[in-house]
């Protein structure tokens, strides 16, 4: 009797599954429908936003708000697109769960310093950029070296993170510099710093951020390649991707996309107002 | 996992001839300094039995990639500017030569008191007595333990892949991030790990019987 009955504890439970996984499949359809109806409905826009990145998107552990340039852009851009009224929801994401989050419909959109390249253009629709990341270098401030040009000369060491396309870049930018690859960016920021290279490379994004908490460090010679970070939403979502790119040219004609910008990077030495203005 | 050896030879090679390079450099000053502070620990001298004992539970008891950190950071930045291979190196050397010092320690201790007595009663200074008498007996007793250490410092080798030093570890970090063949890369710096240590290994059971 015992083994029937735990036989049939073991039926329910894969019934129970598979009741699960439908609902799962029939959650995932929500993705499919028109996202713009469902949040103009909603008055909300839900946002994957970084939670972990300095400048960008960066959880304050005191009140656990997101605040950052990508979270100021997609409360203009949500306050554009429904009203004065629309509420931004921000839903902390990584590299790795941004695409799956979207996917399941979980959040709208992603704007967490995503690079438009031509591979996850096939898994997501990318806006229109609304930052102009690039890569560049960080340096010692008074340092002799100020651009990649300076940094392509035997006896000089850059420092990069290992498995980032940045160091396969620089070894097209500055063929002659010798390349120490580090574990990880605060690694790679100790070694400039105790003096074991002449300058750190990477996103330009990432280094302000290093340069925001480490005034004797700057950042030289602008960006040497084109990263431009858009916002992704869904395949298939053209009218929200449409209406995002139509709020993103308002708030850039009406100056609210410079004035957050100038609020965030304004005081980050090194950071070049003029180039990256709209 | 050939076709790594075929196409990427040529930094396997480099990685292979640093941690070669960085082994016999820490395995050479290791056992010199391991050895100078065994003797330490049994001197007469109080002073520098504290010295032995200091140097041996410090750097016995701290990680070894701290000890490599420290000097990969720290030296550079307030006296001198030293690469991560050499970081790497003295950082090994340090650690090892403190298990060097307890191991010979016990050789030492392991020969019987009455060496040195007779050996002093026949006009034989401390030193020289250390010299001909006791370490001769006491490395022969230790030869297995002191493999132990040898392998095990061609193997700690690879902490100088956080510090940058161009060892094996790290050209195989490289290669497994450049190719995405993690598993066929590991195996080939296994592999190659393997040509260094197994033939250590023999060569210290070899002296082993040679010797005992």
């Amino acid at each position: 009797m015992k083994k029937v009955g735990r036989f049939m504890g073991l039926f329910a439970a894969l019934a129970l599954l598979l009741v699960t996984m439908t609902a799962c499949g029939s959650s995932k359809a929500l993705s499919k429908q028109d996202v713009l109806k469902v949040d103009t409905n909603a008055n909300t826009i839900t946002w994957g936003v970084k939670a972990d990145t300095k400048l960008f998107g960066l959880m304050n552990i005191k009140t656990s708000i997101d605040q950052g340039f990508e979270v100021d852009i997609a409360k203009a851009l949500t306050k554009e697109i429904l009203g004065k009224d629309g509420k931004a929801i921000f839903v902390p994401i990584t590299s790795s769960t941004r695409v799956p989050l979207l996917r399941n419909g979980n959040i709208d959109a992603i704007i967490a310093t995503m690079t438009i390249t031509p591979e996850r253009a096939k898994q997501v629709d990318f806006t229109r950029s609304y930052f102009n990341a690039g890569q560049s270098i960080l340096v010692k401030k008074g340092s002799s070296i100020k651009s990649v040009k300076d940094l392509n000369k035997k006896g000089k060491v850059v420092i990069g993170v290992v498995g980032s396309n940045s160091v396969q870049n620089i070894g097209k930018f500055a063929p002659k510099a010798k390349l120490l690859q580090m574990s990880d960016y605060a690694q790679a920021l100790t070694a400039l710093k105790s003096g074991q290279g002449d300058a750190l490379t990477t996103d330009n994004g990432i280094l302000y951020g290093m340069s925001a908490d480490n005034p004797g460090y700057v950042v030289v010679g602008g960006s040497f390649t084109q990263e431009p970070y858009g916002i992704a939403v869904n395949k298939g979502q053209t009218n929200f991707k449409n209406r995002i790119n139509k709020a993103l040219t308002a708030i850039e004609k009406d100056g609210t996309y410079n004035k957050i910008l100038m609020k965030w990077f304004g005081n980050v030495q090194g950071f070049n107002y003029e180039e990256m203005k709209r | 996992m050939i076709h790594i050896f075929a196409t990427e030879w040529q930094p396997l090679l480099q990685g292979f001839g640093q941690t070669l390079l960085c082994s016999i450099i820490a395995l050479f000053f290791s056992l010199i300094i391991g050895t100078m502070f065994a003797i330490f620990e049994i001197m007469p001298n109080k002073a520098m039995r504290v010295i032995g004992n200091i140097y041996v539970e410090v750097f016995r008891n701290i990680p070894l990639l701290v000890i490599t950190m420290f000097f990969f950071v720290v030296i550079p930045l307030y006296v001198v500017k030293i690469s991560g291979f050499a970081a790497g190196t003295i950082g090994l050397t340090i650690y090892t030569s403190a298990f060097i010092a307890e191991t010979v320690r016990a050789g030492i201790q392991s020969v019987d008191g009455g060496q040195m007595e007779g050996a002093q009663s026949n006009g034989l200074s401390f030193w020289q007595a250390m010299r001909h008498i006791i370490l001769p007996q006491a490395f022969k007793i230790v030869i297995p333990p002191l493999g132990n250490q040898f392998i095990n410092l061609v193997k700690n080798s690879s902490v100088l892949a956080f510090v940058a030093g161009f060892d094996l570890m790290y050209q195989g970090n490289m290669i497994a991030n450049d190719t995405l063949q993690t598993m066929s890369t590991f195996f080939a710096v296994g592999i190659l790990y393997l040509i260094i240590t197994m033939p250590l290994s023999y060569y210290m059971r070899h002296l082993e019987k040679k010797l005992a």
